[in-house]
């Protein structure tokens, strides 16, 4: 109910004047009865093709010509497509191809597009209308007749009197769709444990080092200090291509040679992970498992192009920067008999992005 | 029963359509809908931007199932881009590279259907900034806020499924982040991945599942959500703009037949006509310059498509070392944050026009749309809330940021970091300084009407400017809006003072603390009476 109450006082920027209504139905909402009168439509302006024939016949001119340019464009679109041929992998051609299909049939849309919109606008009569708007609510008649159907319907089933039945029901409809949801458990292997997936990599004691992508193994002797290699183990590249892509996520590994006085360790062990300067690290980042690929030869810095975090290779790579929390885990590495580059094990923990279970 | 049916007209549409009226009663329709009356406004189209680009997408994406195949079975490329011949990748890259260099209107189709998601997305955000600035959401319109709510996160996720299916190296990269964000999340993150890709990361059964959900289960949800909401549309009535004329019980625009069919359906062609021009003049996604996925090289500047850019950032902007052991478990703060970072603004959207209802308990229903200036308070938490999400999008380009101002990396970081935080406040108090200016100043110019230019030289010497009075269609556009003022914390029935009431008197007042009353007809006159002395 509206009620009259004078202006609010909180505020110095309220206008003192007035008395203003406020309700319950307005909340916060203030209505005063001193407000402007709306001064109902303004005249009708008439446009130029109202009121100069020679321009009226002019626009439907124009309207009309644009739907026949558009057929043009559309008549020059399917020629387009016959006499700009793509030439096997000549790439001008398929830019050709693509440029007059392309303009052909934009030219036929744009043609209908400015047509249609232009007789709307200029050649169409120019009268305005006003529709009356109702209460989105319905009446209270038709709401008290839905309130009866409810009622009715309560009465003739027993909906809320046989709550046997009806309780029945409710935990049915809770029940049924619960297989659907164990039949989801089938999309992914039933004999696989992710945690033990994500805890092994491919590298095992004695698989060399090699490059990535060719499979050649490295000699020490071929890294010169401030080199950086990209990295696979051997037989990666002999794994059927599916299980290689798999593999490859988690072994791949940045092999980087420093004067063995810039690295500093941590203990005895970490350095034995080395050899002669030489180190190896997973490449994929400790944050949501980008590969770290850039290496910055002067700082001996790795940057992962996603988001940015930074690891300090001179530092058993501790991150310096970014979102990641955990320093990229190193390969243990030696080298064998004959000078290449050989895996001592596989990590000591999982690579990659870290995960629920990965302490356990 | 007996039905007298009138005489069907002569000539071949008379006969036409009473052959369809006496089976689908479809003159009732016609008469309802067909002189139905829509207002005019250049940002009323930003939805049709959306609906429309959605139809192209339709079209194109249709078009592109034809010859897209999308297996993650490998095959050597043997296609006409000769850079990659010979090289193993996945039948979805490879019949992407098909569709680009070897169909002859492929390579347009596809950028077609590319840039109208874009403009998809796009739109809809834009349209969503329309409805908040114009309080178009205020009752009875808070559900089809939700439902359109709906469909932004929706178009989000068919982009994302979209732009993953070549296989290429960026998106395999894309993939690759949002797995590594999953197996993140506490207790179900590990299972959901491998229940998601189907074993390990990346495994061979994720393009056809996302090819799945992007082509028939998204599109269906989203084309359910489109009816929902233009029916919602038409029930509401379109909202206008205050006007003179224009009242809460009334709709001034044109009927949709003929004027409002013709300029909406010639809409449609110039939307499309402009995407296709687009597409045939600028590359978008080359997938062949990135190459198929292999998880090992990535390039510098990797950046996704624009509309994932703001959760991108959110990871980029996360400090170092945040990750803790509890009980066994990995907590993984670098992720977690994030996440619920954008689940809480997403939220927030999402409850806006609810929460706005509950402050201001306003039951009335609202079709005549606020100017922003006269909502001050909600503007300003929409600028808030758009620098809060611009922040979060430039986080998304911090290294390109620093390689093209030639700016430290870390220092754009930092910067961003400070900037998340501080920014949307700086942008709340500007906002709400600049709509207070611009009321006031619209009370000025109603109570002294405005500048003519024309100086007057007095008989004492004085000069002085002309001010004229406005007329009074344009002074209805400056007067007539919404006023509200704070409730006070009164006792409830049983006389007491209830938590929520003190908590909405104090949202209350800092919605409405600061405010400018429109001009009433007596503070006019009083005016004018002063002036004239």
């Amino acid at each position: 109910m509206a009620k009259i109450v004078k202006g609010s006082e909180k505020s110095d920027l309220v206008a003192t004047s007035g008395e203003r209504l406020t309700g319950k139905e307005l909340g916060t909402a203030v209505v005063t009865a001193d407000a402007f009168p709306n001064p109902g439509l303004p005249p009708h302006r008439q446009r130029v093709t109202d009121t100069n024939p020679r321009r009226l016949a002019r626009a439907a001119r124009i309207v009309a010509w644009l739907f026949y340019l558009s057929i043009a464009g559309s008549i020059f679109t399917i020629f387009a497509y016959m006499f700009f041929p793509i030439e096997g992998g000549d790439t001008t051609s398929i830019r050709l191809s693509t440029l007059y299909i392309g303009l052909g049939s934009a030219f036929a849309l744009l043609a209908i597009g400015i047509a249609a919109v232009h007789w709307g606008k200029a050649v169409m009569a120019d009268k305005e209308g006003v529709d009356e708007r109702h209460p989105v609510r319905g009446t209270d008649e038709t709401r008290a007749r839905a309130v009866e159907i409810f009622k009715e319907a309560d009465e003739e089933s027993g909906f809320s009197r046989r709550t046997l039945i009806r309780n029945g029901m409710i935990g049915a409809f809770i029940a049924f769709p619960l297989p659907a949801i164990a039949l989801f458990r089938g999309l992914a292997p039933m004999d696989e444990d992710p945690n033990n997936l994500m805890k092994h990599t491919f590298w095992k004691k004695g698989l060399r080092l090699t490059h990535d992508p060719t499979g050649v193994p490295i000699k020490a002797s071929d890294l010169t200090i401030g080199s950086s290699v990209h990295v696979i183990p051997e037989g990666l590249l002999d794994l059927p291509e599916a299980q290689m892509l798999d593999q490859k996520a988690k072994a791949a590994v940045l092999v980087v040679r420093l004067k063995p006085e810039d690295l500093h360790w941590t203990s005895e062990q970490r350095k034995s992970w080395s050899y002669d300067g030489i180190v190896a690290y997973s490449k994929i980042c400790t944050h949501v498992g980008c590969p770290v690929a850039l290496y910055e030869q002067q700082t001996h810095h790795l940057l992962c192009p996603c988001h940015q975090s930074q690891f300090d290779i001179s530092n058993e790579c501790a991150v310096i920067f970014g979102p990641a929390a955990r320093p990229l885990p190193q390969l243990p590495i030696a080298v064998d008999a004959d000078g290449y580059l050989v895996a001592l094990s596989d990590f000591d923990q999982p690579v990659g992005p870290s995960f629920w279970e990965r302490e356990k | 029963m007996t039905v007298t049916a009138t005489p069907p007209s002569s000539g071949v549409t008379g006969k036409i359509s009473n052959y369809l009226d006496e089976r689908t009663s479809i003159s009732g329709a016609v008469k309802e809908f067909g002189r139905k009356i829509f207002p005019d406004h250049w940002s009323f189209l930003l939805g049709e931007v959306a609906l429309y680009s959605f139809v192209i997408i339709l079209l194109s994406g249709s078009f592109l199932t034809f010859f897209f195949q999308a297996s993650m079975a490998s095959v050597q490329y043997d296609g006409s881009y000769v850079p990659l011949k010979g090289v193993e990748m996945s039948v979805a890259m490879s019949s992407t590279l098909d569709i680009s260099f070897d169909l002859r209107g492929g390579l347009l189709l596809r950028q077609i259907h590319h840039w109208a998601a874009l403009l998809f997305i796009s739109a809809i955000g834009l349209h969503m900034l329309r409805v908040f600035f114009t309080g178009a959401f205020r009752k009875p319109r808070e559900l089809n806020w939700s439902i359109g709510f709906v469909l932004f996160v929706l178009a989000m996720a068919e982009g994302f499924t979209g732009y993953s299916l070549p296989d290429d190296l960026l998106s395999g990269n894309g993939l690759r982040i949002i797995d590594g964000m999953i197996v993140g999340l506490p207790v179900v993150g590990t299972w959901i991945s491998f229940l998601l890709f189907g074993g390990e990361f990346p495994g061979s059964d994720i393009i056809g599942r996302l090819y799945t959900l992007h082509i028939l289960l998204l599109p269906l949800v989203v084309l359910a959500f489109i009816v929902l909401h233009l029916m919602f549309v038409i029930i509401h009535k379109h909202t206008q703009y205050p006007g003179p004329g224009r009242t809460e019980q009334n709709v001034v625009g044109y009927p949709v037949l003929p004027v409002y069919a013709a300029k909406a359906g010639g809409f449609f062609f110039l939307v499309f006509g402009v995407v296709v021009l687009i597409a045939a003049t600028v590359t978008i996604n080359p997938i062949w310059a990135y190459g198929p996925y292999d998880p090992s090289p990535v390039s510098a500047g990797t950046q996704p498509d624009w509309y994932i850019g703001f959760a991108d950032g959110a990871l980029r902007l996360m400090p170092p070392h945040l990750e803790t052991y509890w009980f066994g478990y990995t907590w993984s703060w670098n992720i977690i944050i994030p996440v619920l970072l954008l689940l809480v603004f997403l939220a927030v959207v999402f409850a806006y026009p609810f929460f706005e209802a509950w402050v201001t308990g306003d039951k009335r229903e609202h079709h005549v749309l606020d100017r922003p200036r006269n909502a001050p308070v909600r503007t300003a938490i929409g600028a808030a809330g758009v620098t809060f999400y611009a922040v979060l999008w430039a986080g998304a380009a911090s290294d390109i940021i620093a390689t093209h101002f030639k700016v430290t990396m870390e220092g754009v970081i930092n910067t961003l970091q400070i900037m998340l935080i501080l920014g949307p406040i700086f942008a709340f108090m500007i906002a709400k300084r600049v709509c207070l200016a611009l009321q006031k100043k619209d009370r000025e110019i109603v109570l002294h009407g405005f500048e003519t230019g024309r100086i007057v030289r007095l008989p004492g010497g004085e000069f002085t400017e002309v001010h004229q009075q406005l007329d009074d269609y344009d002074r209805w556009q400056l007067v007539s809006f919404n006023d509200n003022a704070p409730i006070m914390v009164r006792p409830n029935a049983r006389g007491k003072i209830t938590g929520a009431t003190r908590r909405r008197a104090a949202w209350s007042r800092f919605f409405f603390e600061d405010r400018i009353a429109p001009v009433t007809q007596t503070e006019y006159k009083q005016e004018l009476e002063h002036s004239h002395h």
